[in-house]
């Protein structure tokens, strides 16, 4: 059971700054709507959307010089796959007006019935290609 | 100023939920999607815990504050119905989340590691992105619906 104790109190941690943005700021924390809107910014929009991917960045130092082994190796390996996964990622998630993150956690806990239906498909076709890549393939 | 350090804190708070949730090791989200192979439900917990929180402290702020501290109003959410537009851009970034083993918070995230698969990563979603808005600005037909709210 230990082995869950982690990702369930990086889950709440996730949960909580979620709620701060919403608190302080009256945001949603949906990582692709925050990014994606930085790309052309409405009037004093700019500030608080950098700001927040700049956390995220800014975490992702501190956890480089905490805690290293939190960053995994990547599973695809070769620049033209990981170029066409992020552009699926970016193109598609603007599309579907969410990820993981706006969708999967801030849809979810207001009990948005499309943010159901957009956890869902993400699920069931991440599921898919994993299967796809690693079972019928064998490995890119 | 305020509203954009509160912001810059939530993310800084984000990013190490994330990390020390696993998102940011590509081959755990990967096992977790690996529903045919060794699945590790692992990343099943951060999704139940950051929707836990959210959901119980989202109660509780909307009931006890008419307005957020830094800004005039929450966020109006409608009740739209889910339709094609939102089931393939799903569709398509589940297949990139799949594919690479990064949604878009970890990947940010990982851009502090340093590594440049992950900065790749990152520099294509931003081209993703950039052309999403490139194609919905395409002249379209008259008949064609309005644009679903941003979330």
């Amino acid at each position: 059971m230990t082995q869950f104790l982690p990702p369930l109190l990086g889950g709440i941690l996730i949960g909580l700054a979620s709620s701060l943005l919403l608190l302080f700021n009256g945001r949603i924390a949906g990582i692709s709507g925050i990014a994606g809107g930085l790309l052309l910014p409405p009037r004093g929009e700019l500030a608080w959307r950098a700001a927040f991917v700049g956390g995220l960045v800014g975490g992702g130092l501190l956890l480089r010089a905490l805690f290293p082994q939190v960053f995994g190796a990547p599973v695809v390996t070769g620049a033209g796959l990981t170029v066409l996964a992020g552009l699926l990622v970016g193109f598609g998630t603007r599309l579907g007006n969410g990820c993981t993150s706006g969708h999967g956690v801030c849809g979810l806990a207001r009990g948005s019935l499309r943010s159901f239906v957009a956890t869902g498909t993400f699920m069931v076709t991440g599921a898919l290609t994993v299967f796809l890549v690693h079972h019928v393939l064998g490995g890119l | 100023m305020k509203a954009a350090l509160m912001a810059g804190l939530a993310g800084i708070l984000f990013s190490l939920g994330l990390g020390l949730g696993g998102m940011t090791d590509p081959a755990k989200v990967v096992g977790f999607l690996d529903v045919a192979g060794d699945w590790q439900p692992g990343l099943a917990f951060v999704m139940a815990g950051a929707m836990g929180t959210y959901a119980l402290l989202r109660r509780l702020i909307l009931r006890q504050r008419r307005a957020p501290v830094l800004a005039p109003t929450f966020p109006a959410l409608g009740n739209a119905r889910p339709d094609a537009r939102l089931v393939a851009g799903a569709a398509l970034f589940g297949a990139g989340w799949g594919l690479a083993g990064y949604c878009p918070g970890p990947a940010f995230t990982s851009v502090g590691s340093g590594a440049n698969p992950a900065l790749l990563f990152v520099a294509a979603m931003v081209g993703g992105m950039l052309l999403f808005q490139l194609w919905e600005k395409r002249p379209v037909p008259a008949r064609v619906q309005a644009p679903v709210p941003q979330r």
